[in-house]
């Protein structure tokens, strides 16, 4: 039994403390240089820790993004990925969950058609977006089974993968029947740092590029053609107000202040 | 021809949970803003005994979508069935809780409906749009949708839960929404009977501040004391004083509790992201100066150590005697 994993990552700016561009109302981030976002660490470590586990395996990043989004792949196979895949092209521009999610579902199948996929592993949430939908919503597309919000991958043989998946009371067990989808949370593992290896493979590696055409999509159909939903603006949260700086002398007389504002705001 | 506002009642462990009745009125204020009929469809092997409750809600119907298969938190099949009502009324808008299983739902969902998404929505604005935060908590994004039926999960805590209301009518659906390709094997409760941190309406979070494991005490002590739940921040967490589940923040639970106590956390962005849409925000710590002090609605600058047994006791004090508060 051998696995042929793909990793999704995606291409963030390193700080996502930007500001709203008042021409266009939309997040000012020329400049911003770009890295991987941070939470599909863990995507791309589980891929690696799976090679590990059933050795002969395969794993492979795919991103959507623009030219230098190849760097994410570049820091995937650093990490301990064999190749990456990058989907780019100006018809993918400007698109949303919905539309990046077909177009990662359409370059999964293309793998999928030159090497059975055994499983698509996803980060929690990106920096930027955040939606954490977009690796459910690529299991949509694919109409395959999945899981997010993944703490373990228990089991894996060649039909099926048996998942931890963490809920708001509790853990479920879940069977997924593959090829399967997997989001990650940071529970699942500790990502390890590049090595001097992988770093190696990275400086050489090369990345194919596929536009909509290789993926067989029409240009309308991805970037903001085909994307569900849009961000007419963007603003900065309101700013609160001022705090109440709680003083006195003692503990408790700070703690009797304070239990008094608790009750006066009717919050107790 | 009406396309109403679908509520999407996934219930979890064969309960209604509070974020429902949040759906619920979250709807209501969408349907009379986009002046259409709320609508319900609540996918469970006990459909037709929690669809009363909800029709009690102010919901205008009430589709009960029973089948044996939907006992399990599989998402595919609850996508199935709330998408074949979804389908069949022509809803416009459809509105999914953002839970774990209410996510993966939603997603199907949207692909099911081709449908735009709107993922943990805090507001809904007149004419249809919503809001929603993104950038790791540094903006809001005001998103409309593009196609003709628009699917959103909402963030918990964001909408007051709906009382009794205009009593609607119940539909019983027959559906089978067929085999999945995933199975649900088991499950395993949390063992704790403490508070779950997102539909907590208050929180006490502790961080590297409180020094180590014991620390916690303080902390629980609190919230028990007030009915609340325990989060941390990832330092606290790193350290291994505390289970990953009780993180607030960027890679942790997202919380809006009315009463957020930061005790011994900083307020690096990245719990900030997780907390700071709380109604009214405690901090205390020995830094004044630090990034929550500067952003808490009321700060207590001192050692946790004095400061949470005297709140504690404080509380337990005025609990005792209600008179002297
Ligand atoms: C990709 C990424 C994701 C992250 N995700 C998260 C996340 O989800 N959640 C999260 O919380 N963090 C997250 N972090 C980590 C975050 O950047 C901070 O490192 C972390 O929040 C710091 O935790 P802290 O405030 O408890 O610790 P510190 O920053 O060390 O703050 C400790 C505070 O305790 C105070 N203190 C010390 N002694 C006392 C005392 N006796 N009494 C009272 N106060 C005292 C100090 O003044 C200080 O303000 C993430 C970081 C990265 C890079
Ligand atoms: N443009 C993209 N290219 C590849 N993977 C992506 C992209 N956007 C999101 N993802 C994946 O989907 C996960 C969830 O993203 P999001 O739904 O945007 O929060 C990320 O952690 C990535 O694994």
């Amino acid at each position: 039994m051998a696995l042929h994993i793909v990793v999704c990552v995606k291409s963030t700016p390193s700080n996502v403390n930007v500001p709203v561009d008042p021409a266009t109302g939309q997040p000012k981030t020329a400049g911003v240089p770009p890295t991987l976002n941070p939470y599909d660490e863990f995507a791309i470590e589980e891929a690696v820790r799976l090679k590990e586990r059933v050795p002969g395996s395969t794993a492979t990043a795919v991103t959507v993004g623009g030219e230098a989004a190849a760097e994410v792949l570049r820091e995937a196979v650093a990490r301990g990925v064999d190749g990456g895949v990058l989907v780019s092209g100006a018809e993918f521009e400007g698109g949303d969950g919905f539309a990046t999610s077909l177009a990662l579902s359409s370059a999964v199948k293309k793998l999928h058609a030159e090497k059975p996929v055994s499983l698509v592993l996803f980060g929690k949430n990106t920096s930027d977006g955040g939606s954490g939908m977009v690796g459910a919503e690529t299991a949509a597309w694919l109409d395959w089974p999945s899981a997010i919000g993944v703490k373990k991958i228990d089991a894996v043989d060649d039909a099926s993968a048996t998942v931890s998946r963490m809920m708001e009371d509790g853990v479920d067990s879940l069977k997924l029947a593959l090829p399967a989808v997997v989001g990650t949370i940071k529970e699942i593992n500790e990502p390890r740092l590049p090595s001097l290896k992988g770093k190696m493979a990275a400086k050489k590696a090369v990345f194919p590029k596929w536009g909509a055409a290789e993926l067989g999509l029409q240009a309308g159909q991805v970037g903001a053609a085909g994307a569900g939903a849009k961000v007419v603006k963007a603003a900065t949260p309101p700013a609160r107000p001022a705090g109440v700086k709680v003083e006195g002398a003692s503990s408790a007389e700070k703690a009797k202040k304070l239990v008094d504002i608790l009750i006066e705001r009717k919050l107790i | 021809m009406a396309n109403p506002i679908l509520v999407v009642a996934v219930p979890s462990r064969g309960k209604l949970s509070p974020a429902v009745y949040e759906l619920v009125s979250a709807g209501r204020k969408l349907a009379d803003s986009l002046k259409q009929p709320l609508y319900a469809v609540v996918t469970s092997d006990k459909a037709s005994a929690l669809a009363p409750d909800l029709a009690a809600r102010g919901v205008d119907k009430v589709f009960a979508v029973e089948h044996a298969s939907l006992g399990a938190p599989v998402d595919d099949l609850h996508a199935k069935a709330a998408a074949s009502v979804a389908t069949k009324e022509n809803a416009s808008r459809v509105l999914v809780p953002a839970t774990v299983l209410g996510k993966a739902v939603a997603a199907r969902l949207a692909v099911l409906l081709k449908a735009g998404l709107a993922a943990d929505v805090t507001e809904i604005l007149d004419g249809g749009l919503v809001r929603r935060a993104y950038f790791s908590g540094n903006l809001v994004a005001e998103v409309e949708f593009k196609t003709p039926v628009g699917v959103m999960t909402l963030a918990p805590m964001s909408f007051p839960r709906a009382e009794a209301g205009n009593k609607g009518e119940v539909v019983t659906v027959a559906f089978d929404p067929g085999a999945s390709k995933c199975a649900f094997v088991s499950f395993a409760a949390e063992e704790s009977n403490e508070v779950d941190l997102g539909a907590a309406e208050r929180v006490v979070s502790g961080g590297r501040g409180l020094g180590g494991p014991e620390g916690f005490k303080h902390v629980r002590d609190l919230a028990h004391a007030i009915g609340a739940a325990v989060g941390a921040s990832r330092a606290a967490v790193d350290a291994g004083w505390i289970p990953y589940r009780h993180q607030v923040g960027l890679t942790g639970r997202a919380v809006r509790p009315k009463l957020y106590v930061a005790v011994g956390i900083s307020g690096q962005i990245q719990h900030l992201a997780g907390m700071s849409s709380s109604g009214t925000i405690v901090a205390i710590n020995t830094d004044p100066a630090c990034p929550l002090m500067q952003m808490a609605n009321v700060t207590v600058t001192g050692d946790y150590n004095e400061l949470l047994p005297a709140i504690t006791d404080e509380i337990k004090k005025r609990k005792g005697s209600p008179v002297a508060a």
